[in-house]
């Protein structure tokens, strides 16, 4: 399981690091999306990988952390706000800059 | 007893407020406002005299014992930022009531509540005892300064503010990858509480500790905008309108804070790791002074400029924090209430001449001939000479005594040659600014136009506040003195946040 979830976290990385590294700010989205699915899938294996183990004391033999589980919470919620909030930004930015490249370059403007 | 939390409770509530009651007329707002802000700059008043006896103030959230619960942390450098960041906030908010055709904070919606967010978000980050809540404090920060830094629209404020955006998500997402590592090693978040087990990890883990501490380096040098990552701060902070760039002056002083606090505390240890970040700090450091006073030789508005300077004082700043030693972090902390005060007076300097030009602007081009000739250069001259460091201001002191600071060998060789000629760069590109914007007039008639007194008199105000800096240098320095003492002996912080069972650990 560990392999597979260190597949899936590096495969998420890559993806998204190379779409923000793209000049459209849409795949910019896409790739900040992906980034912090991986960042919140990383930080919940932090608490070491467990099956069949409930978060709570004294249920089962085994118990998993719940720590990470609360992080992972507030990251999610931190992470959705933003991408929330850099879309509307996005889109904000293709209207005014009548492109959607990140450097919002436009020739018949006047330089800042 | 519950004094530690008003700073973080005050603008939560009255950010709230400010929010819920939108519909209140601007006067009302603006009084809630600057009521908020001058109860924080008295509470950080009397928390910084209960920190100057040297002792610390824990505040237990919930009453939940450290390190399970997450703790608030009062020493000599929080209560500085904090009085920094208060007093820093009530000019903003003054100056934000004054403008052109609007005032400042009536050019979009909800300008005073997002500055009260603004400061919970600061005063929280200065104050916390633990990785997390730092990262979550952070993010109030930032979400508050996304917003206002696109306060009042535009076409520039959209193209740098989706870029700001983008580039403090990634560090974002870099803290928590961070944060994720040390807690899967250490198996806490409480910094104390790391310190202690990061001291007692085998060898076999270090490299991982090692490996997300470059990270942080890399996170706090996004937001304290060291060199390779500062390409967002120029355009950043020459957009946003004025009182919202003097109180971003503040927000790189943040990441220079985080930088203290993470590595002279939590990486302290006896395995070196800290020296061995600040290995990377110190080259870096030295690169964006040089790159810095390049880049200012460049500017072509004076908002551009001071954006510039910050980048010279972050430099400053990190390399005399790299040295590791008492001197140069006390001398350090002089020259970052220094710093941040002067650089927010040009922020607001560079509307003054906005509102004298109202055609060139702040641009260093021809303008018209104004009527006020006397005060405008009079203030940009006091300006330019406490910036620069020239005597009998503030500047000199500070940097006087960072030079002084200087120990080792390999640091005078450096940090001095690059430190006064990059000062002298400054100067160059200071008198060039100034002699454009004062002195290059075109044959027109002299305008009529003027600043409103409230700003101006906001601005002198700053003004004298430099002068206080160095008038008051010698009780200041004690402060700063102690506050670094304070820094280096990190076992007594772990002490007081953990109490008996830090000792039970060893």
């Amino acid at each position: 399981m560990e392999v597979l979830v260190a597949i899936l976290l590096g495969v998420l990385t890559a993806s998204g690091v190379f779409l923000i590294l793209r000049a459209r700010t849409f795949s910019v989205v896409l790739g900040l999306t992906l980034l912090s699915h991986a960042v919140n899938l990383f930080l919940f294996s932090m608490g070491r990988l467990h099956t069949n183990a409930p978060a709570v004391i004294g249920e089962a033999a085994q118990h998993a952390d719940p720590l990470p589980q609360a992080l992972v919470l507030t990251a999610i919620v931190i992470g959705f706000a933003m991408t929330a909030f850099v879309v509307v930004l996005a889109l904000r930015s293709v209207l005014e800059l009548k492109n959607d490249h990140v450097d919002g370059v436009n020739k018949n403007e006047e330089p800042i | 007893m519950h004094l530690m939390i008003l700073p973080i409770l005050i603008p939560l509530f009255f950010g709230a407020m400010l929010t819920v009651l939108h519909g209140l007329s601007i006067k009302d707002q603006r009084g809630l406002s600057l009521l908020a802000a001058s109860a924080q700059v008295v509470v950080a008043i009397i928390l910084l005299q209960q920190a100057s006896s040297g002792d610390y103030s824990v505040y237990q959230l919930g009453n939940w014992q450290a390190p399970f619960g997450i703790v608030l942390v009062l020493d000599q450098l929080s209560a500085l930022m904090l009085v920094m960041i208060s007093t820093l906030s009530v000019f903003c908010v003054a100056y934000a009531t004054t403008g052109r055709k609007q005032s400042h904070d009536q050019a979009g919606a909800h300008f005073h509540a997002l500055i009260q967010f603004q400061l919970l978000g600061l005063n929280g980050a200065v104050l916390t005892g633990d990785m997390f809540n730092l990262f979550v404090f952070f993010e109030i920060l930032l979400i508050a300064s996304y917003a206002l830094l696109l306060h009042g629209g535009g076409r520039t404020r959209s193209r740098a503010g989706l870029r700001y955006v983008i580039i403090n998500l990634v560090g974002s997402a870099l803290f928590l990858i961070a944060l994720g590592v040390l807690y899967g090693i250490t198996g806490t978040l409480n910094m104390a509480d790391m310190a202690l087990r990061i001291n007692a990890l085998p060898a076999s883990e270090l490299p991982f500790v090692h490996a997300a501490g470059a990270l942080l380096l890399i996170v706090f040098g996004i937001k304290a905008a060291l060199l390779p990552l500062l390409f967002w701060l120029p355009r950043a902070y020459a957009a946003a309108a004025a009182p919202i760039a003097a109180l971003f002056a503040i927000m790189t002083k943040i990441g220079i804070y985080a930088i203290i606090r993470v590595f002279y505390l939590v990486f302290h240890g006896d395995a070196g790791l800290n020296e061995q970040i600040f290995q990377w700090l110190w080259p870096l450091a030295l690169a964006t002074l040089a790159f810095g006073a390049v880049g200012a030789l460049g500017a072509w508005s004076l908002r551009g400029l001071t954006a510039w300077m910050v980048i010279v004082s972050v430099g400053t700043l990190l390399a005399s924090i790299a040295q590791y030693s008492q001197p140069s972090l006390a001398a350090a902390l002089f020259y970052l209430l220094h710093t941040t005060l002067l650089t927010a007076v040009f922020f607001l300097l560079a509307d003054i001449f906005h509102h004298y030009r109202p055609g060139p602007r702040d641009y260093f081009v021809t303008g018209p001939r104004s009527q006020d000739r006397v005060l405008l250069g009079g203030l940009f001259f006091t300006a330019a000479v406490a910036f620069a460091g020239l005597p009998p201001l503030s500047g000199f002191i500070s940097k006087f005594w960072i030079l002084q600071s200087t120990s080792a060998p390999w640091a005078y060789a450096l940090f001095w040659p690059i430190l006064l000629i990059s000062s002298l760069i400054i100067i160059i590109a200071l008198s060039r600014g100034g002699s454009a914007l004062l002195w290059r007039q075109n044959k027109q008639p002299a305008t009529t136009a003027r600043a409103p007194v409230l700003a101006t008199g906001v601005v002198v105000t700053m003004l004298f506040g430099s002068l206080l800096l160095s008038v008051f240098a010698q009780p200041i320095m004690d402060y700063t003195q102690n506050t670094a003492a304070q820094i280096l002996a990190p076992e007594r912080y772990i002490h007081a946040v953990l109490g008996g069972l830090a000792d039970a650990n060893h």
